[in-house]
């Protein structure tokens, strides 16, 4: 099933000259692991934005075409409606708290208080995102006295304790030490799995290409590409969209070693090992 | 340069100790910090800059005691750009932005404004002098905070997690930094979580662990232990672990060393 479309969207921000988004169309089936790339200011956060109806509702401006999420047009609906199917986690976890809550716990409850969900579920899913997101022992703090790493993965558990269809989610990972990041990824592969879209701007390009099932490139506001990171990161133009290869990419092609039975390059650490071990034997 | 000696510290006087017993010494080796999240390594620099009280130990800097020291002699000596740059960003343009630390240490207007425009060119954003700090994205408010330290020009500078969302080009600006600082002989102190970025530029490396230094060496030797680093949440880089698994003998640290490994 469909359950992301973008079809001629086009966009642009109050006091901007230039498009931040131009005739971008693209559809992503529900379950999907979406990666989006491409250097800083091309537009991932916009594209990002416009998922969840922040653009244009909040931010305003001008803007062409069309977006459904799960079959809701997102420029005719409100954002409220369309966060009960949508879940964001951004940029900036300091712009995510809400400022009015007292505890790292309150915090992550806020999204559920209108759930309409029963005392007990709310509990139970707060302490699973606690426990999932490793900040337990901080659930006390103000959400202000975390460590920056603290603060992102509080941002991811109030989205994850939403448990919505579709999770977008905006360089999740920034500031996590890197077993962190990768308990997340896997977390995040796991909800995937259960049927949930996932879509994630994304410069840590090892992990989009171990973990995304297809990777949307971005250029100056323009959809370059969209298909497995196997053909992306192979691609010979990738540096002139500001762009770097998986360094299990960039080692292989510096040896000449492609994947087997394929033209592309290895883009994981697993693959780029079987390959490797096959060209010294 | 700098001497850490039974330092210990907490947010409140009943609350969990964040550093215990640190004893670090740092001289002009360009040295990264790395460990999980909350071991206390924003903490840590901050008591460097004399921002947090230490509770118990010393630092010196020098001859003299952080303590002992005033806000603009600290500011001369040591440069320090935070982890979030919305805590460091307080004026209304980039370039008063870059120059309220050099206005700050009785900088002259003019010198002070050259100065500022130099800096902000190292990290490209001598085009937005006017801009509102607020309309410049997450990596252009970074590498602000950069530039405003780098006007400075002290002898200790301390980056934390200076790679934050930084794309390619972003990564090379501050790459070319460090390398400059070096070549100047100025202390560079990195928190970072990007390993291939530590494996690359630093040639010493402290990991931290739930307040305590738990590994201290030359980067190569501290990414040959990968039990100990698991314990600190982090890993060696990519390349290190691809190096191991197709059995490279020795800890190999950048993609060049890989290939050069390769040929012999
Ligand atoms: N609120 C805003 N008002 C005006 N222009 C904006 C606004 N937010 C972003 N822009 C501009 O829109 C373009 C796309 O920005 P966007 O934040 O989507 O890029 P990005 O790919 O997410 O970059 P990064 O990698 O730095 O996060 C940029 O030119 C940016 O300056
Ligand atoms: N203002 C504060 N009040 C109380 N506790 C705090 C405060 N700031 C940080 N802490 C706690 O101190 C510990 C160390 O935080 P610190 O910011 O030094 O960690 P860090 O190593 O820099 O982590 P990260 O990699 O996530 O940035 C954390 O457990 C954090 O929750
Ligand atoms: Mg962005
Ligand atoms: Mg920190």
């Amino acid at each position: 099933m469909k359950k992301i479309v973008v079809d001629g969207l086009k966009y642009k921000y109050p006091l901007s000259e230039a498009l931040a988004l131009q005739d971008i169309s693209f559809e992503i089936e529900e379950g999907e692991f979406i990666g989006i790339i491409g250097k800083n200011s091309v537009g991932k956060s916009t594209l990002c934005q416009a998922l969840v109806g922040l653009v244009p509702h909040f931010y305003k401006g001008a803007y062409g075409g069309k977006v459904l999420v799960d079959g809701l047009e997102v420029r005719n609906h409100s954002i409220a409606d369309i966060s009960r199917k949508v879940g964001m986690v951004f940029q900036n976890p300091f712009t995510q708290v809400t400022g009015s809550k007292m505890t790292v716990y309150e915090e992550i409850a806020f999204g559920l208080e209108n759930s309409g969900l029963p005392r007990e579920e709310m509990r139970q899913r707060i302490d699973e995102v606690l426990r999932l997101m490793r900040i337990e022992h901080v659930k006390d703090h103000s959400p202000f006295d975390l460590s920056g790493g603290q603060m992102q993965r509080m941002a991811i558990a109030s989205i994850m304790a939403m448990k919505p269809d579709i999770l977008v989610l905006d360089e999740p990972t920034s500031q996590l030490d890197p077993a962190g990041s990768e308990e997340v990824f896997q977390a995040i592969q796991d909800f995937s799995q259960q049927g949930i879209t996932v879509i994630m701007a994304e410069h840590k390009m090892e992990k989009i290409a171990q973990y995304c099932n297809r990777v949307l490139l971005l250029h100056e506001g323009r959809l370059v590409d969209f298909d497995t990171a196997e053909k992306i990161f192979s691609r010979e133009d990738l540096k002139d969209y500001g762009v770097t290869a998986p360094v299990y990419t960039r080692v292989c092609r510096a040896l000449g070693v492609k994947k087997q039975g394929c033209d592309g390059y290895p883009v994981t650490l697993e693959d780029a090992e079987l390959a490797l071990r096959r060209s010294f034997a | 340069m700098i001497k850490v000696s039974n330092l210990s510290f907490s947010y409140s006087p009943a609350g969990p100790s964040v550093l215990s017993d640190i004893n670090l010494e740092f001289d002009r080796r360009t040295t990264a910090i790395i460990g999980q999240n909350g071991a206390g390594k924003s903490t840590f620099v901050k008591l460097l800059k004399g921002l947090l009280k230490t509770d118990q130990g010393e630092i010196f800097i020098g001859d003299y005691e952080v303590k002992m020291k005033t806000a603009a002699e600290l500011a001369r000596q040591i440069g320090l750009v935070f982890q979030n740059p919305d805590d460091q960003i307080f004026k209304r343009t980039v370039l008063d932005e870059a120059m309220f630390g050099l206005l700050n240490i009785k900088i002259g207007k003019s010198t002070a404004e050259r100065l500022a425009v130099e800096a902000l060119e190292m990290v490209g954003l001598e085009d937005k002098l006017a801009v509102n700090p607020h309309d410049l994205s997450l990596s252009e408010k970074k590498l602000l905070c950069i530039a405003s330290v780098m006007a400075m020009d002290t002898d200790i500078v301390i980056f934390d997690e200076p790679t934050i969302g930084q794309d390619h080009a972003g990564m090379e600006i501050i790459r070319r930094i460090i390398q400059e600082l070096k070549k100047k002989n100025k202390l560079v102190m990195t928190i970072i979580h990007d390993m291939d970025f530590v494996a690359e530029n630093f040639d010493r490396t402290i990991v931290f662990n739930n307040g305590k230094v738990l590994l201290d060496g030359e980067t190569r030797e501290v990414f040959s232990q990968k039990e100990v680093l698991m314990e600190a949440n982090v890993e060696p880089p990519g390349v290190t672990q691809l190096a191991e698994r197709v059995g490279l003998k020795n800890t190999i640290l950048t993609v060049e060393e890989f290939v050069q490994e390769c040929g012999k």
